[in-house]
């Protein structure tokens, strides 16, 4: 499961995030805003047009996140090894 | 180490880490803000004397998430905290901002900067907030396991720095790269657990304010509603409010023309100074007080942490007309103004979202652009009553305010499409914690923003109304002329050549004309009708009240629609098309925006005049 499937209020671990491309800035921006393995998140709010962007917490920090951007993270699920 | 030669500190941080804040503090007024060599980031540097004396000057680096830059802002502050930037010598000491409350994101950015070894310290910031909430740091502890000094500075309080400009004192001293580097095979994320598990006690994550008012905010009805309210409340603030202001800024500015005027004696200087630099600049600073209404809610909604919540609503919406919710704020500005406006695109880190906003910018209507509107409204359309409660006057204004919106996001989207953009353009924003806006911080920005907006805006209006004022009064009318003056100069000459392109779409030679000084700055063009129909008018105001009844008369309701829709694109402002080559450091691009707004203007000018006429308002 990634981050843009998390239903909204459910916290979640942070597998790790995937790169979409060789050079995936996105990817590398998102694991330094946080979102390394391990870490809590929770999706608290999507935006009014089509349900985006997501309102992300990571840590102590919120951020506003496109779904494809969120879907570059991906989340443990119950029962999976860490 | 003498006063002659100050201990150079460099401001580093992430963004919302109150770094500015801090800097304010420490160096209160005597800051100096330029760019930095050849890009359009700002520069900040200001002085600090210790008490014991010291001299120190202060480089307030822009916010970064990581020295991996990802955006110009970032990449200056990675070369300037390495000593690479060219032009910029390294700093003696890198004062590394903190927010107490978000040391989880914080402190991997400092490792990361610890890591370039150089002399250091660590400036928790925002520590009384950190207190309130429960998050207990012992500073000991973190300054030994991170190998820095680390002090606690409240940037917003009486002496909340004092800590922090001792510390620098005593580093002064003798000064000591970090202590510690980071361990082989662990990573800085592994390093920031480490840490904050040896120094930091939390009990609860976030603030819960920042979650009830989020709920509310970013509700997708109410948050929605509650952004409505607030942007009408601006706008009513900056029509209502400034209105007064101008009129004394007006009555000054004509008030010193008379003066100058009655001590020279008559001739070119004195008409030079009267009608072409005191007029010209005048008709400029008018506007001062909007602008500066609307940058103080700006920056107060800035600092409240409210606009990247106005980004987050609107992304979705702007992001599929090819633009993104970082194109807010600009544009927004550019209600006041297009300069400023384009000025804030810096704040836009994708490349492509930042150009598309510069370009649909000028399509925001500016407040330039109200006296020509109010004229041709006060003229053209009846004062009635629309389904009785609007009045037809201010609807006639809301649609070209709508227009000007529409006409924007259709020219941002069809560029989306013409080039065929595939490419994914990263939005990420953080939102941060909601604070009370500090009124040092506003006034400080304010006076930053409105000293950069008279800089810039007066050199060019200055040169082009001498250059305007000279075609305007040469050559001069023969003694025995019986036209007026004006049709005699070389702008009557072009106005005139200039009809024969502008007849389709209406416009008469005297529209032609007042077009040219309309170059310098829209709103001249009211002043510049009532030249050249040889009105004697004291003021502007004046000058539209005498105008109404002679352009009623005079010219058919179609002309009268199309130079209203021609407004809404009014390519001639020369100042937004000098900052749009500044800020985008390209010919090729300004060029773009002037003919693709000229040509936009031409068209629906067009398509207004030929429709009216055929409806029989010709």
């Amino acid at each position: 499961m990634t981050l843009a499937d998390l239903p909204k209020r459910t916290p979640a671990i942070v597998a790790s995030v995937h790169e979409s491309s060789a050079q995936d800035n996105i990817a590398r921006r998102l694991r330094e805003l946080g979102f390394v393995a391990g870490e809590r998140v929770e999706m608290l709010v999507c935006g009014p047009f089509g349900r985006e962007p997501l309102l992300v917490q990571v840590g102590f920090t919120r951020f506003a996140l496109r779904r494809s951007e969120a879907a570059r993270v991906h989340l443990r699920t119950d029962g999976e090894a860490a | 180490m003498s006063a002659a030669a100050p201990l150079r500190l460099a401001l580093v941080g992430n963004p919302n880490s109150g770094k500015t804040a801090l800097f304010n503090q420490l160096t209160g007024s005597r800051q100096k803000v330029a760019n930095y060599a050849g890009v359009t980031v700002e520069r900040k540097e200001g002085r600090l004397v210790s008490r014991s004396g010291r001299h120190y000057a202060v480089l307030d680096l822009p916010g970064a998430y990581s020295l991996h830059a990802a955006s110009l802002d970032e990449a200056i502050t990675r070369d300037l905290c390495r000593g690479y930037l060219p032009g910029e010598p390294a700093p003696d000491v890198l004062v590394c901002v903190v927010d107490a409350t978000n040391l989880r994101l914080h402190l991997r950015f400092a490792l990361e900067v610890r890591e370039l070894g150089k002399p250091m310290l660590l400036a928790l910031n925002m520590a009384d907030v950190a207190r309130r909430r429960g998050i207990h740091i012992d500073l000991a502890v973190l300054a030994r396991e991170l190998g820095v000094p680390v002090v606690e500075t409240v940037a917003v309080q009486q002496n909340g720095s004092a800590a922090l400009v001792e510390q620098l004192d005593r580093m002064a001293e003798g000064l000591q790269p970090p202590q510690r580097q980071i361990a082989q095979g662990a990573d800085l994320h592994q390093e920031t657990r480490r840490l904050l598990a040896a120094a930091v006690q939390m009990p609860t994550r976030t603030a819960s304010i920042d979650g009830a008012l989020d709920r509310w905010l970013l509700h997708p009805v109410f948050g929605l509603v509650a952004l409505a309210l607030v942007m009408f409340l601006i706008f009513q603030a900056v029509y209502a409010w400034a209105a007064p202001l101008m009129g004394v800024i007006a009555a000054a500015t004509g008030w010193l023309g008379d003066s100058v005027g009655a001590v020279l004696p008559e001739g070119p200087l004195s008409s030079l100074l009267v009608n072409g630099v005191i007029a010209g600049l005048g008709g400029v600073i008018v506007f001062l007080p909007q602008i500066l209404i609307l940058f103080a809610f700006i920056l107060a909604l800035e600092e409240s942490g409210y606009l990247p919540r106005a980004a987050f609503l609107l992304d979705r919406m702007m992001a599929s007309a090819g633009l993104s919710g970082r194109s807010f704020i600009p544009l927004l500005s550019s209600f006041a103004c297009a300069i400023p406006g384009i000025m804030a695109t810096r704040s836009i880190l994708d490349p492509r979202d930042r150009l598309a906003t510069i370009l649909v910018a000028p399509l925001m209507t500016c407040s330039a652009r109200l006296p020509v509107y109010a004229l041709l409204i006060g003229a053209f359309i009846p004062q009635r009553q629309v389904w009785g409660v609007f009045n037809q006057q201010g609807l006639v204004l809301f649609g070209l305010y709508v227009a000007g919106i529409l006409s924007a996001l259709m020219v941002s989207w069809v560029m989306k499409k013409w080039r065929r953009d595939k490419g994914e353009h990263p939005l990420m924003l953080e939102l941060p914690s909601y604070r009370v806006p500090q009124v040092r911080d506003v006034l400080i920005g304010l006076w930053e923003r409105a000293w950069i907006f008279l800089r810039r805006v007066g050199g060019i209006i200055l040169a082009l109304t001498i250059l305007l004022w000279f075609l305007l009064s040469y050559p001069a009318a023969p003694g025995d002329g019986t036209l007026s003056a004006i049709e005699y100069s070389f702008a009557g000459r072009i106005g005139h050549a200039m009809t024969g392109i502008f007849a389709p779409i209406g416009f008469n030679w005297q529209i032609c004309i007042a077009l040219i000084p309309g170059m310098a700055a829209r709103e001249v063009a009211v002043a510049s009708l009532a030249t050249v129909y040889a009105l004697s008018a004291a003021d502007d105001s004046a000058a539209a009240q005498a105008l109404t009844p002679l352009i009623a008369d005079g010219w058919s309701l179609a002309t009268a629609l199309s130079l209203l829709v021609w407004f809404i694109y009014a390519p001639m402002c020369i100042s937004t098309l000098a900052t749009i080559k500044r800020e985008t450091n390209s010919w090729r691009k300004m060029s773009f925006a002037t003919i693709y707004l000229f040509a936009l203007a031409y068209g629906a000018s067009f398509v207004t005049y030929q429709l009216a006429v055929l409806l029989g308002a010709g």
